[in-house]
């Protein structure tokens, strides 16, 4: 995909905000101090008035943001996703999921491919996290047309909104007229022998795995899960119906991410093999985005490797 | 204030107090020490100082109250079903199975409650939060929030006072129960977060001190949070945990525990004399 444009999603993030901001005078934006990393500064640079820091206290910045929607404004609160979901989780899941109040949490540098800020800062943990508490909605865009029909989409959700931007640019494979709906996920390109069902920057290495191995003769479905949850469940099924084997992939710890959603579903309603690829139960490290995804195994030759050994 | 009108605050806050023995004897559980040292606080704002309104519960312009020291919801929910929100008669429900009033206030089930809160330090960061989205959008109402002395060992209290100060929230009134006991004893021995005032001020805030018993103190001090401007208002209120009930009076044990049939008994005779003596002046 050497020549395919690169946009990292915090980067549609912060444009998609700007541009609902246009047509929407109750969206708020909320910041910890990260106007810049999380790319909001676009927003705030259009509508400084509506642009509110909070300052390096994220645990004030998501209940301040819970009290404005009160107010009938629609907040957008935004910071890592190590903060967002890690540091300030119990005020995410008592003064936001609990009076279920309708604040859309914005978390960028989600996974492995912070990179170089090492493992203190690479949360692959958020997607389990928010997961837990009930009637969240947990997204995970794959490319910047997805992220920022993501945002649109969050914002016209009455409800709570768990999203995940990367800090990574990573390739645009949706074209503009791409309809996006919460909860459905998308059959990229249809398979038989082996189901890929990827998550974010994984699903365009799916897209590149697939490619392989088709090459080889192995008929591989590529499916994007964008909502982690609630879960499309029926393309899931679908999948373990039609081809008999799963492999998840998603820059998540493998504990409590979607190969564990997809995983539990299958188990209760249509147990196949599943291989779960993400990040095993350990710490990142400092390093190059890309070279660290390689070591990882977020890859399309990881992913390659793993299906070859389910189909043979 | 009138003398009638004050007379008819204590009786009420009397009545409010029962209400809370009531609720946490038919609960068998919850915090009456903190509900009872409050509940002259909670009488005023909302029969005297809150814009809210019953019959529009949801009105957009009314005042909020974040009760940030959520345990004390006995102190709310008696305040605000004597205010006409809900059946004075459903208190004693309180933390039942399926009954709409929690153990702590849920905004979602209980009317006239304006948030869900319960874990401490969160409530005043949404009132901050509500106070700024009123300055955004023009409206004028107010944001009360109150907090225990106990509650603001939490860090997260001093994230949202920064907060409220930086963007000059005069519509937020930050009002601290100082009863001066938490669980595990003397707040002051426990980890002391004195000096209050001081704090307060250093951290930009109007800062009335105040006996939080006495109707005449209270009345000044969110007078004169209301007339402040550019800059958000604070009371600390003095206050007896436990206050209208004698064997609780000052007792940490009768933080979260509630009162046996033979102690249920004892308080509302204690109570019904007292209110018997405000009728009777």
């Amino acid at each position: 995909m050497a020549d395919v444009k690169k946009i990292a999603t915090r980067e549609s993030y912060g444009n998609a905000l700007k541009a609902l901001g246009a047509e929407h005078p109750d969206l708020v934006v909320l910041d910890a101090d990260l106007a810049g990393a999380t790319k909001t500064g676009t927003f705030m640079k259009a509508y400084p008035e509506r642009h509110i820091d909070c300052g390096i206290a994220e645990a004030n910045m998501i209940c301040v943001a819970a009290g404005m929607s009160t107010t009938g404004l629609v907040p957008f609160a935004s910071t890592f996703a190590m903060f967002a979901a890690g540091r300030a989780y119990e005020q995410v899941r008592n003064s936001i999921g609990y009076p279920h109040l309708n604040v859309k949490i914005g978390a960028t540098h989600g996974g492995i491919s912070v990179g170089e800020d090492g493992a203190s800062h690479q949360c692959c943990e958020d997607f389990a996290l928010m997961r837990t508490i009930p009637g969240m909605v947990v997204m995970n865009p794959a490319d910047d047309i997805e992220a920022k029909a993501c945002v649109k989409a969050a914002y016209e959700h009455e409800g709570p909104v768990y999203m995940r931007f990367g800090r990574a640019a990573c390739p645009v494979f949706h074209d503009e007229d791409f309809q996006f709906q919460i909860g459905k996920g998308e059959l990229i390109s249809d398979g038989k022998d082996v189901a890929i069902i990827a998550t974010g920057l994984m699903v365009a290495e799916a897209i590149e795995a697939a490619k392989v191995l088709a090459e080889e003769g192995i008929s591989a479905r590529v499916i994007n899960i964008c909502t982690i949850k609630p879960l499309d469940e029926e393309i899931v099924l679908q999948a373990a119906r039609d081809c008999g084997k799963i492999i998840t992939a998603e820059e998540h710890s493998i504990i409590g991410g979607l190969g564990e959603a997809v995983c539990a579903l299958l188990s209760e309603q249509c147990p196949v093999p599943v291989k779960r690829i993400g990040v095993n139960d350990e710490f990142g490290h400092s390093g190059p985005a890309a070279a660290l995804l390689k070591q990882f195994g977020l890859s399309a030759e990881h992913i390659v490797e793993v299906a070859r050994e389910m189909v043979k | 204030m009138t003398a009638a009108e004050k007379k008819q605050l204590a009786i009420t806050a009397c009545k409010v107090r029962m209400g809370v023995v009531t609720a946490t004897h038919g609960a068998k559980a919850g915090h009456p020490g903190g509900s009872l040292s409050a509940a002259d606080m909670f009488t005023y704002l909302y029969f005297k100082e809150m814009n809210v309104d019953p019959a529009d519960q949801k009105g957009a312009d009314r005042d909020r109250l974040v009760l940030s020291k959520g345990h004390t919801a006995p102190g709310l929910y008696a305040t605000l079903a004597l205010r006409g929100f809900f059946p004075v008669e459903d208190l004693p429900t309180l933390r039942h199975i399926d009954s709409y009033l929690q153990g702590h206030p849920n905004m979602n089930t209980v009317p006239g409650v304006d948030m869900s809160t319960g874990s401490l330090g969160q409530g005043i960061s949404v009132a901050a939060g509500m106070a700024k989205g009123a300055k955004l959008q023009n409206k004028d109402f107010r944001v009360y929030t109150i907090l225990g002395d106990g509650e603001i060992q939490e860090g997260q209290v001093w994230e949202a006072l920064m907060f409220g100060a930086h963007y000059k929230l005069d519509n937020l009134c930050v009002i601290v129960d100082n009863n001066g006991l938490q669980i595990d004893g003397n707040v002051a021995e426990v980890m002391s977060p004195y000096p209050i005032v001081d704090k307060l001020e250093a951290f930009g805030y109007e800062v009335s001190a105040i006996d939080g018993h006495n109707f005449d103190e209270i009345e000044a001090a969110l007078a004169k949070a209301r007339a402040t401007k550019g800059k958000p208002s604070a009371i600390v209120m003095k206050t007896t945990k436990g206050k209208g009930v004698s064997y609780m009076e000052n007792k940490a044990g009768w933080h979260g525990k509630a009162p046996n049939d033979e102690e249920y008994k004892i308080a509302m005779d204690e109570l019904q004399a007292q209110l018997a003596e405000l009728e009777a002046n």
